[in-house]
C-alpha cells in the first residue's frame, strides 16, 4: 500500500543516505589522512579549519574547478560513462541495510531502512558486481597501456574475490535462515554476533571484501609504484573525483555490510529501550572497521598480483566452500 | 624545433623480440617520468601480459656533463660538482675526489681529519641506506617505513648542516683535510644519534624482516649469481648479497679503516631480500665504526700544512706576506698538481666509486672520470628482471639502489 507519506518518507530516507554517504566519503578521506599521518609520525592536514576539517571541502571545490581532460584517442562516450557506472552502485548498495528498529516519528512508524528486500544479500552481491564494469571500461576506454593493465587487474581481482565474498556471506544467511539483512540482525540479537558464531566466514569476508574494494594490501589495480595510477591514470577533475568517491563509498559500504552481517548491526546495549541508539552503534562499528582498513594500509606492503590471484582461488575459495558446507551440515543437524 | 613523431615498432626491431612486431607482446615505456624509477630512468619493457619478456634501460635523462665541466674549472671549483653526482652521497664523492688529488700531489691528511672523514662518510652511508630503505619499501607499498626513514635521515642531515652549513651539497671534505674543524656540538650530536639509531633499526626490521608480504615480494626475486656479478663488474651491497665478500674498506683500506673493528655483511641468495638484509646490517656496522672513531678521535689540525694546496688560516693573512701570496694564488688560479694520472677508489653506499684523474700540470684537471656504481650495477637490471612480473621490476630497481645523477654524470 503506497500513500503520499510513504513516497515522501522514501525520498527523505534516500536523500539522507546518499548525502550521508557523500559526506561520509569526504570525511573518510580526512580521517584517513589524519590517521595515516599519526601512524607515520607526521601531523597531517591541519590548516583548513580546526583539525583540518575544511580540507575535504577544499578538495571538492578543487575537483570541481579542475579542467577535465579527455585523451585524444579515448573512446569518449565510455570514458565519460565509466565513472558514473562505478559510483552509482556504490551509492545504491546500502539501501537494504537496517540502521535501527522502527521509530515513531510525525505520527507514523518510520523504519530505518530504505527497503527490506527479502533477498538482501543477493541484492548486495548483484549491485557490487556492476561497479566492475565501470573500472574495466575506464581502463579500456582511456587508450593508455597503464590504464589497460590496471583495468585488467581490477577485473580479474574483483571477479575472483566475489566468489569468496559471496560464499562468506552465505554463512550468516544459513545460520539466520534468511537472506534479509533485517532478519539477520534480529537473529544475532537472539544469539551471539556472527563474528563469534561464524569466525571463518568473518575472516573470509574481511579479507575478500578488502580485496573487492581494492584497498591495501590488495590495492593492485591502482598500484601507483607500478602502474602510475592504474585504471584512472587518464582521468582528471570531477571524473577522477568520482572514482575516488566510488572507492571510498565502497569502503564505507563494505564496513557497514560487514558490521551488519557479523558484528550485530545496530545491535548494542540498551538498544531495546532507546531505538535511536541503533544508528549510533552501527556508525561506531563502521568507523572502527574503517580504522582497521586504514591501519592495514599504513602497515603492510602490497601483495603481488599473481599471489593475490592464487590466494583468492586456491585458499579463500576452497575455505569458503568448506565453511558453507560445514555450516549447512551443522544447521541441518541442530535446527 | 624538432617535430614530434611517432616511433614505429620497426625502428625498435633490433631491441625487441619478433613477437612484439606481430603485436603478441606489448611494448611499454616506463619512465622517465614514473614514480618508481628513482629519478629519470627510462625502461622500455616488452610485456607478455604482465610478464617481462625483455627490458632495455635507457639512461641519460639526467646527464649534467659534470666530467666535461670539470675540465674547464680548477680543482677546487670542480669539487663542488662532485656533490651533485650521487646526491645521496656527497661526503663520499668529496672524499674520493680529494683522495685522487691527495694521491696526485702526495698531500698528507692529518690524523684528526682522517678520523672525521670516516665518521662523516659512515654517517652518509647510513643516511643513504635509510633513503634506500624508505623508497624501496615504498616501491612494494610499505608507505610508513618511508616516513620513519626520512625522520631518522633528518638527524644526519642536521649534523651535516652543523659542520658544513649545508644539508646535502656539503663540499666539506677538501684536498688535504677538511674545510674547517667540526664545532663543539658535533660530538654530542653524533653520540646521541648512535645511541638512538639501533632501536630504530630494530623497528624497521620488525616492520619488514619477518613480514610475510615483504618476504613474498622480495625472496627469490631479481636473483643474480656471484658469477654474474663478477662478469658484469657489480659491486657494493648488490655483490655482497650474492655471496661476494668484497668491500674496499677491508680490501684496500683508506683513512685508517684497517684500525676499526667491523664486519662485512654477506648473504648468498642474491635476491632482493638478501640486498635488503645486507644494507640493514651495514647500517649497524657503520654505527660501530662511528662509535670507535669517535672514541679515539685525535686532536690536532684538520688540514695539511702544505700551503701550495691548502689555504693558510685567516689569522696569518694580516701578518705573513707568504700567507697572503699563497692565499692570492689559491683563490685566483688554484693549485697545480704535478703532471700524472691516478685512480683513487672508495666504497660508496652503492659500491665501488672511483675517480680517474689526469693532470697536465695546469690548475685545471685535464680529465676527470668517475667510475660510478649506479652505472655499473644498472647494467644487470635486464638480467634480473627477465621472466618476472612488472611489479617485481619496481622492487628490483629499488633493490639495486640506483641514483641517476650517479649513472649519468
Amino acid at each position: 500500500m503506497i500513500d503520499t507519506g510513504m513516497v515522501i518518507e522514501w525520498i527523505i530516507k534516500s536523500l539522507v543516505l546518499i548525502l550521508g554517504l557523500t559526506g561520509g566519503f569526504a570525511y573518510l578521506t580526512w580521517l584517513e589522512r589524519r590517521l595515516l599521518a599519526r601512524f607515520q609520525s607526521r601531523i597531517g592536514p591541519n590548516r583548513a579549519g580546526p583539525f583540518g576539517l575544511g580540507v575535504p571541502i577544499a578538495d571538492a571545490v578543487k575537483a570541481f574547478l579542475k579542467e577535465e581532460l579527455i585523451p585524444h584517442y579515448a573512446d569518449k562516450v565510455i570514458f565519460v560513462l565509466a565513472p558514473v557506472i562505478t559510483v552509482v552502485p556504490a551509492l545504491t548498495v546500502l539501501a537494504v541495510i537496517p540502521w535501527g528498529e522502527p521509530l515513531q516519528m510525525f505520527g507514523r512508524q518510520v523504519s530505518l531502512y530504505i527497503s527490506d528486500v527479502n533477498v538482501g544479500i543477493v541484492y548486495i552481491m548483484a549491485i557490487t558486481s556492476i561497479s566492475v564494469y565501470g573500472i574495466t571500461l575506464a581502463g579500456w576506454s582511456s587508450n593508455n597501456k597503464y590504464a589497460l593493465l590496471g583495468g585488467l587487474r581490477a577485473t580479474a581481482q574483483m571477479i575472483s574475490y566475489e566468489l569468496a565474498l559471496g560464499l562468506s556471506m552465505v554463512g550468516p544467511a544459513l545460520v539466520a535462515g534468511s537472506l534479509s539483512l533485517v532478519d539477520i540482525v534480529h537473529a544475532q540479537q537472539n544469539t551471539l554476533w556472527y563474528a563469534i558464531l561464524q569466525p571463518a566466514a568473518f575472516i573470509l569476508f574481511f579479507i575478500s571484501s578488502t580485496a573487492e574494494i581494492n584497498r591495501a594490501p590488495f590495492d593492485m589495480p591502482e598500484a601507483e609504484q607500478e602502474l602510475t595510477a592504474g585504471y584512472h591514470t587518464e582521468y582528471s577533475g570531477m571524473k577522477f573525483a568520482l572514482f575516488f568517491m566510488a572507492e571510498y563509498i565502497k569502503m564505507i559500504a563494505v564496513s557497514v555490510i560487514g558490521s551488519t552481517l557479523f558484528l550485530g548491526g545496530f545491535d548494542g546495549p540498551f538498544v531495546g529501550q532507546f531505538p535511536w541508539l541503533g544508528p549510533l552503534y552501527l556508525i561506531i562499528k563502521t568507523v572502527i572497521w574503517l580504522m582497521v582498513l586504514i591501519w592495514l594500509r599504513a602497515t603492510w606492503p602490497r601483495i603481488r598480483y599473481d599471489r593475490l590471484m592464487s590466494l583468492g582461488w586456491k585458499i579463500l575459495f576452497p575455505f569458503a566452500l568448506l565453511n558453507v558446507m560445514v555450516t549447512a551440515f551443522v544447521v541441518a543437524l541442530v535446527g | 624545433m624538432t617535430d614530434i613523431r611517432e616511433v614505429s615498432v620497426n625502428e625498435l626491431r633490433h631491441l625487441v623480440s619478433d613477437r612484439a612486431l606481430t603485436g603478441e607482446t606489448m611494448l611499454l615505456n616506463m619512465g622517465p617520468q614514473h614514480p618508481s624509477t628513482h629519478g629519470v630512468l627510462r625502461l622500455l619493457l616488452e610485456l607478455d601480459g604482465e610478464i617481462v619478456v625483455n627490458m632495455i634501460p635507457d639512461i641519460g635523462f639526467l646527464h649534467t656533463g659534470v666530467e666535461k665541466t670539470c675540465e674547464s674549472k680548477n680543482y677546487m671549483q670542480s669539487e663542488v660538482l662532485t656533490d651533485r653526482l650521487d646526491y645521496l652521497n656527497p661526503m663520499g664523492n668529496n672524499m674520493v675526489y680529494c683522495m685522487a688529488i691527495e694521491k696526485l700531489a702526495e698531500l698528507d691528511v692529518p690524523e684528526r681529519a682522517q678520523a672525521l672523514r670516516v665518521i662523516l662518510v659512515e654517517l652518509q652511508r647510513i643516511s643513504s641506506h635509510l633513503l634506500w630503505l624508505g623508497t624501496s619499501g615504498l616501491d612494494v607499498g610499505a608507505m610508513s617505513t618511508f616516513l620513519y626513514c626520512m625522520r631518522e635521515r633528518e638527524v644526519i642531515l642536521d649534523i651535516f648542516e652543523m659542520v658544513s652549513g649545508q644539508r646535502m651539497m656539503t663540499t666539506y671534505i677538501r684536498p688535504g683535510g677538511l674545510w674547517r674543524d667540526v664545532p663543539a656540538e658535533f660530538e654530542p650530536a653524533v653520540r646521541s644519534f648512535i645511541d638512538y639509531m639501533p632501536a630504530k633499526i630494530r623497528t624497521y626490521e620488525d616492520l619488514l624482516k619477518k613480514n610475510e608480504l615483504f618476504m613474498d615480494r622480495s625472496q627469490g626475486i631479481g636473483v643474480i649469481s656471484g658469477e654474474d656479478c663478477l662478469r658484469y663488474g657489480l659491486s657494493g651491497p648488490v655483490a655482497r648479497a650474492s655471496g661476494l665478500n668484497h668491500d674496499l674498506r677491508k680490501k684496500q683500506p683508506y683513512f685508517g679503516y684497517e684500525n676499526y673493528d667491523f664486519d662485512i655483511p654477506v648473504h648468498t641468495t642474491g635476491d632482493v631480500y638478501a640486498r635488503y638484509r645486507v644494507r640493514v646490517e651495514e647500517m649497524t656496522q657503520s654505527l660501530r665504526i662511528i662509535e670507535q672513531a669517535l672514541n679515539r678521535l685525535p686532536g690536532g689540525p684538520v688540514r695539511s700544512n702544505n700551503r701550495k694546496y691548502v689555504p693558510p688560516p685567516r689569522s696569518e693573512l694580516g701578518t705573513s706576506m707568504e700567507a697572503l701570496i699563497h692565499h692570492f694564488k689559491l683563490w685566483t688560479e688554484g693549485f697545480s698538481p704535478p703532471v700524472g694520472h691516478v685512480y683513487a677508489v672508495s666504497e660508496s653506499p652503492r659500491g665501488e666509486l672511483g675517480v680517474y684523474m689526469e693532470s697536465d700540470g695546469s690548475p685545471k684537471p685535464f680529465r676527470v672520470h668517475f667510475v660510478t656504481p649506479s652505472f655499473v650495477n644498472l647494467q644487470a637490471l635486464p638480467l634480473m628482471c627477465r621472466g618476472l612480473f612488472i611489479a617485481d621490476v619496481v622492487a628490483i630497481i629499488g633493490s639495486i639502489d640506483i641514483v641517476l645523477g650517479d649513472a649519468d654524470r
